[in-house]
């Protein structure tokens, strides 16, 4: 129902002109990124590729309003979010967009729930946090806390708790890169149904190529520049996704 | 330099604020020791030289007046070396400028040689010559008081005849330190002043020829001092002696022995806590910092340190921050004790000061500071050193969080999530929020024990000055006079009402124990001077017996219903047998009471009495006092407004600046606390914070994680610290305990809010600090480091 291609014609929901970003670290400048120019459309599963250091996690940052570029523009719905104050960055983050990260990043002192609950308190137009934990098959789970919860577990909490405020873009960085294959899989499907289901734009980065193939497109990252970027004519579900 | 060094130096900078907050705590702890310590040493070595520079008397006895022949045999008294007789007679003092007589005490210096016990140390000047019967020297003290010197001069009624004096010198004394004037309960050098005069300018006056009524003497080192005593009251008796006293029983030396009891009590109650308090804080803290190296300690393990290099590394950052806390400490210790030092010393009128360094308590506050650091660091390190380094380079294993209520907390949601997290963290962790709580509470307490003494003595004065005496003045006889002489007092210009009164020396003995006191004998009925009981309720004095108070009955293990036998010193030493009544309170002075018609019972020798209180007409005061200075019967008249001004003055300049420094310390230790756990706090939970962050949580959302758990902290710890605060002052109290004054434990309720006013302020403040650092917070960087 979501189809890319069609999307393809509307509006992109990020774009990216000439996004470079320098590290000033004392004497050294280090460039992470060095002029990205890139688009994602509604519905569309991105997955960007490369190795360390290749800025795939810069861009996704600063298109999560984590960082700031030094130069170029980053546009989400046609606002330059590079001009965005602090206080409008953590408003956009708010209000827009869901991260998952490779070390989870749950507040272990909350239950699975409540974790999921912490995003509905201040979310505009959120789920239930129940409705949120079911997409990812963690109904029967609720009030575990972290330390209870296995990895592949607790990384599905940090779904659910990215997508609980149905947001625009869901951005996630080595969503399995902690977890071994068959959790890896099992968290895979609940990105992909959150794609399908809620037509959710979402970017993945990961070292793992074989993910490349559930993707609509998939972008390479070489020296802070896209070397390569593939839209695959066919997908494979995440079972299927050898590791 | 080694690169384990180079990780200390690079930790300590990075540290900074931290490492400064913790030494300044030990800093408190190392200075409260050093100057109290410090200042208390240098006045008792001060008191000491000028003792023996100025050849203090070890025996001091009165009469009424002997004769010189009997020097021979009291020179021959085994154990007296030395020994001088001396005139010494109250005189009333007209001096220029002043609206009221004062008060003065003449002492007789030998006409041919200069004195050589009690010899005066001079200040300025010269002392007055032989055959000059009109020159004076003055104590140093009254002359400031009324800014007179060599030159000047001023009139006196001696022995009711009226003589110009003129001023030849300015003199400290050794027996005079603390000059206490007739029926005043704090010396007073306005209305109060020593005079040395040449005996022969005496003798005619007061009838002196051939006669002494004081002797000082120097006594071997061998002496014993009971035979000599009772060899002198032997001697003396017939002449209306009143028992010789030793040195610690001189009234001046007494009450600087109170004095230094108090600094003593400040010093070695006070410090010790606030030692302590620091170094569990810093134990604490340390602790806490440490912990959170854990990481880095794991990975120095899987890298081949051994445990004990590893320890050592930690125990060189530690090392250097109890130095920085001990060489600040140190220094404010040693500038706060010279200053302290310096201003007791004007207090009490030492010509000089001798400041003692005391190495041994440089010693002591550091061992304990560096003790107390070194303890909390290990403590952090073997718990870490303990684990294998694979698991200690991997963050601690999540903490088992559980709902308040069970299942049903997670349920029914009581608080906001932010909320929850705080509650829960604080909840999962309990011994250290209780520990955290407790040290925060000590922060409290040492708020309350440095604030208390305002309190306390805000309640001696009203106990003293409001509810006991109540009079606006108190006339002293000459001598005793016959009970119809109150008809006179009554008919003074602005006397409204006169209540009379009569003293008398006294030892009481109960058993085998005994106490030489003063009997305050009352009317029946009277309304001026009232006896109050602990709680303070008005006792009317019984038509037989004795109130005692507390602290007497305490040392003689009296119970009402005990009957004690007085030894009446100033009349023949008979002794005559008395119950006791009641116990009741008094702060100041030893004093026991009586009914005026008992006491006269007892003495037996008439209706006599020495003095009256009286009530004034405030707009007759000058008709009063012009009265006073001509009526040679009157030997003082003593105004209790000007005794309140001098006794809160006397009680701001001793302890009110030393509380003062007590509180400025306590107040940096609080800081230092508060800021150390708002920041520990902060880096333990950053990624946590920063998650919230990322999450779109804006900065005063997440600041109010930090700031629930710091006010949950700070709320716990307030009636703790109330609690301890008591205690801390009960023990301050206790200290204070002396013959001469008994302070009163009293906490009013706003020296709690005070306590807790400031705390509240160091956590506000610190939690603003946190909070700049949240806002920094680098959100990319935070989330990347491993959890």
């Amino acid at each position: 129902m979501n189809d890319p291609q069609l999307a393809r014609s509307t509006e992109p929901v990020f774009s990216t002109r000439g996004v470079t970003k320098v590290y000033r670290t004392g004497t050294v400048d280090v460039w992470a990124l060095r002029g990205v120019d890139l688009d994602l459309y509604p519905g569309e599963l991105a997955v960007m590729l490369g190795p360390s250091g290749s800025g795939k996690s810069t861009l996704l940052n600063i298109m999560g309003g984590l960082d700031v570029p030094t130069e170029g523009k980053v546009y989400f719905r046609g606002q330059d979010l590079s001009t965005y104050s602090e206080r409008k960055l953590t408003r956009y983050r708010r209000d827009h967009v869901g991260f998952v990260f490779q070390f989870y990043n749950l507040v272990p002192s909350l239950s699975a729930w409540e974790n999921v609950a912490l995003v509905t308190e201040i979310a505009k137009n959120p789920m239930k946090p129940e409705e949120a934990l079911a997409m990812v098959d963690l109904e029967d789970r609720m009030s575990h806390f972290p330390a209870q919860l296995s990895g592949g577990e607790q990384q599905r909490v940090a779904i659910a708790r990215a997508i609980v405020k149905q947001p625009e873009v869901l951005l996630c960085d080595e969503p399995t890169g902690a977890l071994d294959s068959k959790t890896g899989v099992i968290v895979l499907e609940a990105l992909a149904r959150v794609n399908e289901e809620l037509g959710t734009t979402t970017a993945i980065i990961t070292h793992n190529a074989g993910i490349r193939q559930m993707a609509h497109r998939v972008f390479s990252f070489l020296d802070g520049r896209i070397s390569e970027q593939t839209v695959n004519e066919t997908r494979i579900a995440p079972s299927e996704v050898s590791w | 330099m080694r690169v384990l060094d180079r990780k200390v130096v690079r930790d300590l900078r990075r540290l900074w604020a931290q490492i400064i907050a913790v030494a300044l705590v030990m800093a408190c702890g190392v200075a409260t020791i050093v100057l109290a310590v410090g200042a208390y040493r240098s006045l008792e070595e001060t008191r000491a030289t000028f003792y023996a520079r100025q050849n203090f008397a070890d025996l001091f006895a009165t009469a009424t007046r002997a004769p010189l022949r009997l020097s021979t045999q009291i020179d021959a008294i085994a154990g007296i070396r030395s020994t001088e007789y001396r005139i010494s007679k109250p005189v009333v003092l007209d001096i220029q400028g002043m609206m009221e007589p004062a008060a003065g005490l003449v002492v007789s210096i030998p006409d041919t040689a200069e004195p050589v016990i009690n010899k005066p140390y001079l200040r300025k000047g010269r002392l007055p010559f032989q055959g000059r019967p009109y020159e004076v020297a003055i104590d140093e003290k009254f002359a400031i008081a009324h800014g007179i010197g060599p030159g000047d001069g001023f009139n006196a009624l001696i022995n009711g005849k009226y003589r110009e004096l003129a001023v030849t010198g300015v003199v400290l004394s050794p027996e005079f330190i603390y000059a206490l004037g007739p029926g005043d309960l704090i010396p007073d050098e306005r209305r109060f002043g020593i005079m040395f005069m040449r005996r022969s300018a005496l003798e005619g006056p007061f009838d002196m020829e051939g006669g002494f009524n004081s002797l000082v003497a120097k006594l071997d080192t061998s002496a014993n001092i009971e035979e000599v005593l009772d060899r002198v009251d032997d001697l003396l008796k017939p002449y209306g002696g009143i028992g010789a006293i030793e040195r610690d029983d001189q009234i001046s030396d007494a009450f600087l022995d109170n004095e230094l009891q108090e600094l003593r009590s400040m010093a070695l109650v006070i410090p010790p806590i606030f030692l302590f308090v620091s170094a569990f804080l810093v134990n604490m803290i340390l602790s806490r910092l440490i912990s959170l190296e854990r990481e880095q300690i794991g990975l120095l393990k899987a890298i081949g340190y051994s445990n004990l290099a590893i320890a050592g590394h930690y125990a060189k950052l530690v090392l250097v921050i109890a130095a920085i806390g001990l060489a600040i400490g140190s220094a404010l210790g040693a500038w706060l004790g010279r200053a302290l030092t310096q201003l007791y010393g004007t207090f009490f009128s030492f010509p000089y000061l001798i400041f003692l360094e005391s190495f041994d308590l440089y010693a002591l506050a550091g061992g304990i500071a560096v003790a107390a650091a070194l303890a909390g660091a290990a403590n952090a390190i073997w718990s870490v050193v303990a684990l294998p380094p694979a698991v200690a380079m991997r963050p601690a294993a999540p903490l088992r969080y559980r709902s308040f209520l069970g299942k049903a907390g997670l349920i029914v949601h009581l608080f906001s999530q932010t909320t929850t997290m705080a509650l829960r963290h604080l909840a999962r962790r309990p011994v250290r929020t209780a520990i955290t709580s407790l040290g925060t509470s000590f922060s409290v307490a040492i708020l309350c024990t440095a604030l208390f003494m305002f309190d306390s003595m805000e309640n001696m004065i009203d106990f003293t000055f409001y509810q006991s005496e109540r009079q606006d003045g108190m006339l002293t006889f000459s001598n005793e006079r016959a009970a119809e002489s109150i008809t006179a007092v009554r008919s003074l210009p602005g006397v409204m009402r006169a209540e009379p009164f009569r003293s008398t020396a006294v030892r009481m003995i109960r058993g085998h124990r005994e106490l030489e006191m003063e009997i305050s004998a009352l009317p029946a009925n009277g309304d001026l001077a009232r006896v109050l009981t602990d709680s303070g309720t008005p006792v009317q004095p019984p038509s037989s017996g004795l109130l005692v108070p507390e602290w007497v009955a305490k040392k003689l293990r009296l119970k009402p219903g005990d009957i004690v036998r007085l030894e009446l010193l100033q009349h023949d030493s008979r002794v005559v047998e008395a119950p006791v009544t009641a116990i009741v309170q008094t702060l100041i002075g030893l004093g026991t009471f009586m009914e005026l018609n008992a006491l006269n019972r007892l003495i037996g020798d008439g209706n006599r009495i020495s003095g009256a209180r009286v009530k004034i007409d405030q707009n007759r005061l000058d008709d009063i006092f012009d009265e006073v200075k001509h009526t040679p019967a009157i030997a003082s008249f003593t105004l209790l407004s000007a005794a309140k001004v001098k006794f809160r003055e006397i009680i701001e300049q001793n302890i009110a600046v030393m509380a003062s420094v007590y509180v400025v310390l306590a107040v940096i230790i609080t800081f230092g606390v508060v800021y150390n756990s708002a920041r520990i706090q902060l880096a333990e939970r950053a990624r946590e914070l920063a998650s919230l962050r990322v999450l779109g949580f804006t900065r005063g959302e997440v600041s109010s994680v930090l700031l629930t758990e710091l006010g949950v902290i700070i709320a716990l710890a307030q009636p703790l610290g109330w609690l301890l605060g008591y205690g801390f002052a009960w023990s301050v109290i206790r200290g204070f305990e002396s013959d001469l004054f008994r302070i009163p434990l009293v906490v009013e309720p706003s020296t709690f809010a005070r306590a807790s006013m400031v705390v509240v302020a160091a956590g506000v403040v610190s939690a603003l600090i946190a909070r700049r650092r949240i806002d920094k917070f680098d959100l990319v960087s935070v989330l990347k480091t491993r959890e």
